[in-house]
């Protein structure tokens, strides 16, 4: 297993991890007062339905790294879990009379218990190992599943899914969810509770076993605890925390087709998860957080946004396993040492023509792209702010140009940033 | 009766296109103890390449180089992708290729756009072989299947009688020690990963005209396979093509014979509740076994990791 994802004592910034069971109100405080505020900042619709989209990825990030992060189960199907959970809440949305009893801030809690229901059923046999056969397990009942929504039509409703209206329930201290910013508050509620659930669910025996069964699981059997037990209890919670994300989204979107259970889905919220790290408890937010906004906000930019997805989730688990979180963290000690001033000279100096090397390469393929698909006679395009002939010369000449002087440049200076970074970690000496 | 036999045969067509995928897959598993996800996307460049290469050359030219360009990539991907992941563990390995997979299949739209692509069966080819009670056999599928065959015989042979193959038969088994006799084993990594990558390239350039050459073509038969080399046993050739054959067999004859659930429910004595229409059941009773064909697979895979968790040939049980 890697540095990222086992527990290291000697390491100040996985030491912080093996406390005891308390909470540090510190950065719950903060996070509250943030989705408090983010409304007031970013008032227009459109951002608040993306940051609703934003926290229920978040919940349902924090729940898959459960698995992945904390229990070192890789999960190909988990979308199944937040789906189930998610119908579930949508017919106890169409089930009028239950519902208008029921206010809907309660409804999650419903996705919840049928997102654990199901995990309890699949946990049953898919945990008795974890690796490759727990994923084969988890990958066959996911293709089950989301293959058997086309056919169970009465409960999942077909190709065009189950819809329902959330304003039906039980008013809420006077609220009826009629508007975006009002789920956008109840979201944010869920998402407090549901992260600080799961953060301290990690700090229980269990969730601490859940740790040593992964790194070492014949030693946690020597020790008299089941591996395969623990393994269960984390996919059950898991579970139930990614059917919770299922009922924040049945109440967000008011609808749920078998999208939300196929492989593409599940596959998103493992390159979220890893995106912004395993090996920490925040990691999964930060995922969760910059892969909503980089897909919004390059979709609108560009058809190829899944093609940069793919390139930078590979790139990630060739190059920074820790993810986001990996990367934050390896700054701890420089900051401890009260040497991160060393470093942003050489940073700037590789990294912002690595960041123009990376635009050019994007620019390049955009243009092969255009030349390759575009309409006949339909040669223009525009990128950066620029309207060119992509069948010219002097746009690919540009582009070249910078894009090779760019990538020259970071990598002359990579040397002397990796000479400033091993300078910036080795205490004493000149700082 | 007739029908039987037409039926035979697709299946074995599919079941033996399944092979060449699972064939693949299973040494590569039990060689790096992990299952490479972007397998089927390695088989939708085969038959991309096929198709390009088929415009210029011609089909049979295709047929050659195609795989070889596959095996190629496939090496590469080892040497500079895998093997440095490695380091990282099992599960970072087994993401890698997950991510591999999404990334060929953008790249692969990338380049040649969402349309299906007009790869088609040669002319050579191109006619009905010999007809069962009207239904005519398309020569094509006869020459899936000798290709198929010959591809297995030849794994077999070279697996288990020649030099090359008892090396790398114990290097699956015992690396430490085939690399303390001077062997290369990460070379014979490299070299097995390759060809498990060249044949499912096979794989693709035959099956492209068939079932169509399209970017969903990977997705569409990829999980299948995870499924087919479950359901024979990790790691185990012979499981494989067993798993294979009666997938193939038992998906084709689901979609040709069409078995209703309510009368099997009530050929074993269980009556049709009155208003069907209104009970919780009713997709459940009304399901055709067409329209199932495509899970069964799954579900076989399921019941087999309950009640043999090591596949129907699996020995070890990872």
């Amino acid at each position: 297993m890697t540095d990222q994802i086992t527990t290291d004592p000697t390491k100040p910034s996985e030491r912080m991890r093996a406390g005891s069971m308390t909470l540090s109100l510190g950065p719950w405080i903060v996070a509250a007062v943030l989705l408090a505020v983010l409304p007031f900042i970013f008032t227009n619709n459109s951002s608040i339905t993306i940051m609703n989209q934003m926290w229920i990825t978040v919940i349902f990030a924090l729940a898959y790294n459960m698995l992945l992060g904390q229990g070192g189960m890789l999960s190909f199907g988990h979308a199944v879990y937040a789906g189930v959970g998610g119908f579930a809440c949508m017919h106890i949305m169409n089930a009028s009379d239950f519902f208008a009893a029921l206010p809907l801030p309660v409804l999650p809690v419903f996705g919840g218990l049928f997102g654990m229901g199901l995990a309890m059923i699949v946990g049953s046999f898919s945990t008795r190992s974890a690796g490759t056969v727990f994923a084969m397990i988890s990958l066959g009942v996911g293709e089950l599943i989301a293959a058997c929504s086309v056919i169970i039509v009465a409960f999942f409703g077909g190709e065009e899914g189950v819809s329902g209206d959330r304003t039906y329930a039980r008013p809420f201290f006077g609220t009826e969810f009629l508007q975006q910013i009002e789920v956008y508050y109840l979201i944010s509620a869920w998402v407090l509770i549901a992260a600080a659930l799961m953060y301290l669910w990690s700090r229980t025996p269990v969730g601490r076993m859940a740790n040593a069964v992964r790194d070492n699981p014949e030693r946690a059997e020597f020790l008299g605890y089941s591996a395969r037990w623990v393994r269960f209890y984390s996919f059950v919670a898991s579970g139930f925390f990614a059917g919770i994300a299922g009922g924040l989204f049945a109440i967000n979107y008011e609808i749920l087709t078998e999208e939300n259970l196929n492989t593409t889905s599940s596959g998103v919220i493992l390159l979220v998860t890893f995106l912004g790290g395993v090996g920490f408890f925040f990691g999964p937010i930060i995922g969760a957080i910059a892969f909503t906004l980089l897909q919004t906000v390059l979709s609108l930019q560009t058809e190829l946004w899944a093609f940069y997805a793919g390139t930078l989730f590979v790139a990630t688990v060739m190059f920074f396993p820790g993810g986001l979180a990996g990367l934050m963290m390896m700054h701890v000690p420089v900051f401890k040492l009260g040497k991160a001033r060393l470093l942003i000279l050489p940073y700037l100096k590789t990294l912002l023509p690595a960041l123009i090397g990376i635009l050019g390469l994007s620019a390049l393929v955009e243009m092969v792209f255009h030349v390759r698909h575009a309409a006949y006679g339909d040669d223009e395009m525009t990128l950066f702010w620029t309207t060119f002939n992509s069948h010219d010369i002097l746009p690919w000449v540009v582009a070249l140009g910078v894009t090779a002087i760019a990538l020259g440049i970071t990598r002359a200076n990579a040397p002397a940033l990796r000479d400033a970074w091993n300078e910036a970690n080795t205490a004493g000496g000149s700082a | 009766m007739d029908l039987i036999l037409v039926n035979i045969i697709d299946g074995l067509v599919t079941g033996l296109l399944l092979f060449m995928l699972s064939a693949g897959l299973t040494l590569i598993f039990s060689m790096m103890g992990v299952l490479n996800f972007a397998h089927a996307s390695f088989y939708m460049l085969g038959a991309y390449f096929a198709y390009q290469i088929s415009i210029a050359l011609g089909f049979w030219m295709g047929l050659l180089l195609a795989p070889l360009i596959v095996g190629v990539l496939g090496a590469g991907v080892e040497r500079y992708g895998l093997r440095r992941v490695h380091q990282y563990g099992h599960v970072p390995e087994l993401i890698f290729t997950f991510g591999l997979a999404l990334l060929i299949e953008e790249l692969v739209q990338f380049i040649w756009g969402k349309n299906q692509m007009a790869y088609f069966v040669p002319d050579a080819l191109n006619f009905s072989a010999f007809a069962i009670a009207g239904n005519s056999i398309p020569a094509y599928k006869i020459f899936m299947i000798f290709i198929s065959i010959a591809i297995f015989i030849g794994l077999l042979y070279i697996l288990t009688r020649t030099r090359v193959g008892m090396i790398i038969q114990a290097a699956l088994s015992y690396p430490r020690t085939v690399e303390a006799l001077g062997h290369n084993v990460p070379l014979i990594f490299m070299g097995v990963f390759g060809v498990g990558t060249a044949l499912a390239g096979v794989a693709g350039v035959i099956a492209g005209p068939v079932l169509g050459t399209f970017p969903g073509m990977a997705f569409v038969l990829g999980s299948i396979v995870f499924v087919t080399i479950v359901i024979g046993g990790l790691g185990s050739l012979w499981g494989a093509l067993v798993a294979s054959l009666l997938i193939g067999w038992i998906t084709t004859f689901a979609k040709s014979y069409n078995i209703e659930m309510a009368d099997i429910l009530n050929g074993i004595g269980i009556g049709t509740p009155e208003n069907l229409d209104e009970s919780l059941f009713r997709d459940f009773w009304t399901i055709t076994s067409p329209q199932i064909a495509d899970i069964l697979p799954y579900i076989l895979m399921v019941l087999i990791l309950i009640f043999r968790p090591s596949g129907l040939f699996g020995k070890r049980h990872s």
